[in-house]
């Protein structure tokens, strides 16, 4: 395909999709991990499609390759948004295979070879930011907003100006605290939420709808 | 998986003559080096069971791209990645300090071998970390 074809390809889409009043976009849901993120994926998908993304699980880095649920028709009130969902894996700074062997009981093989593969979701994750239109970044509400990954993966959505909403998530626990996530990250839209309990999902779409459009 | 939590090889708390080497890196040494110098720099200093206080951080691009490295080279028997911590960039106060800044810059940070150095709190004034194992 030649250049000037491209081009009039790529006009005719934002042309179609301003008529129509829609627009496609990539989010990636991020995150440290046992954040929630595949719950959070699952119950989008399965809000909007009735299918749903990924197993989770209470074991850290269930997820360790990337997954995507294309075409997916997001709608709240009158505004709708066309949206792939990008789940990634949990971003560490440190992998330790003794944690699965000690807090989990896994065998050592299985341990090793579940830190082996996260080290490469870890990765895998952090490529993906070149390929996302806007990021869900997803926190536990009952833990202390202020880690490394939080910190890290917010200022490069913010030096890539990629719009991002954070999701104060597991808000069903009685430790819970949004209020200490929206006072730590006050430059940003932050929805609690229950991802599992499937609470305040509609918060959320409307601030999708609209900040991702 | 950052836990604070200390198990059986790293209990420990380290003596004066096996404690980690400390470096306090000047901001002018690591504005001299390029992203990837500065990523190579401080991995290979970490593997070496040091701790390093950087008078000027990395940015959140360099800091994602050192995490990527440190995931490459996570061996299980000797080094499991990086205890990272470091404020958001500082972005001036208003708009003439940001003039002269010049953008936006990272402000201080903490990087050490995660056997060896623990966070024990963080916000957005003070980050505490406590040193959990031997050194060399």
């Amino acid at each position: 395909m030649g250049l000037t074809q491209l081009v009039q390809q790529w006009s005719l889409g934002r042309l179609l999709a301003k008529a129509f009043g829609k627009k496609h976009a990539r989010i990636g849901i991020y995150g440290p991990p046992n954040a929630g993120k595949t719950t959070l994926a699952n119950r989008i998908s399965r809000d909007f499609t009735g299918e749903t993304v990924g197993s989770a699980s209470p074991i850290a880095h269930e997820t360790r390759r990337v997954r995507k649920k294309a075409d997916i028709d997001l709608r709240s009130g009158n505004a709708k948004l066309h949206i792939d969902i990008i789940d990634t894996p949990g971003v560490a700074t440190q992998i330790d295979f003794h944690e699965f062997v000690e807090d989990h009981g896994m065998d050592e093989d299985e341990a090793r070879r579940r830190a082996k593969e996260a080290t490469e979701g870890v990765i895998e994750a952090i490529r993906w930011l070149d390929d996302v239109d806007g990021v869900l970044l997803v926190m536990d509400s009952a833990e202390d907003p202020f880690t490394q990954v939080n910190v890290t993966i917010l200022g490069n959505l913010e030096a890539r100006k990629l719009p991002v909403v954070i999701v104060a998530n597991k808000i069903d626990l009685a430790e819970a605290s949004p209020a200490t996530l929206k006072s730590a990250f006050p430059q940003h839209p932050v929805v609690p939420l229950s991802a599992g309990e499937g609470t305040n999902m509609d918060a959320l779409y409307e601030v999708v709808a609209k900040h991702f459009r | 998986m950052a836990k604070n939590k200390n198990r059986s090889s790293t209990q420990v708390l380290a003596t004066p003559e096996a404690a980690p080497d400390i470096h306090l890196i000047s901001a002018e040494k690591i504005e001299s080096m390029g992203a990837t110098e500065k990523i190579r720099f401080i991995l290979d200093e970490v593997v070496q069971n040091k701790i390093l206080i950087l008078e000027r951080g990395l940015t959140p691009q360099e800091e994602t791209a050192l995490i990527e490295q440190t995931m490459r080279e996570i061996d299980q028997e000797s080094f499991i990645g990086i205890e990272l911590q470091s404020y958001g960039m500082d972005h001036g106060k208003n708009m003439l300090q940001r003039v002269v800044m010049g953008g936006p810059r990272p402000r201080m940070a903490v990087i050490g071998p995660a056997n060896l150095l623990r966070l024990v709190s963080k916000d957005n004034e003070k980050i505490v970390t406590k040193i959990v194992g031997k050194g060399a």
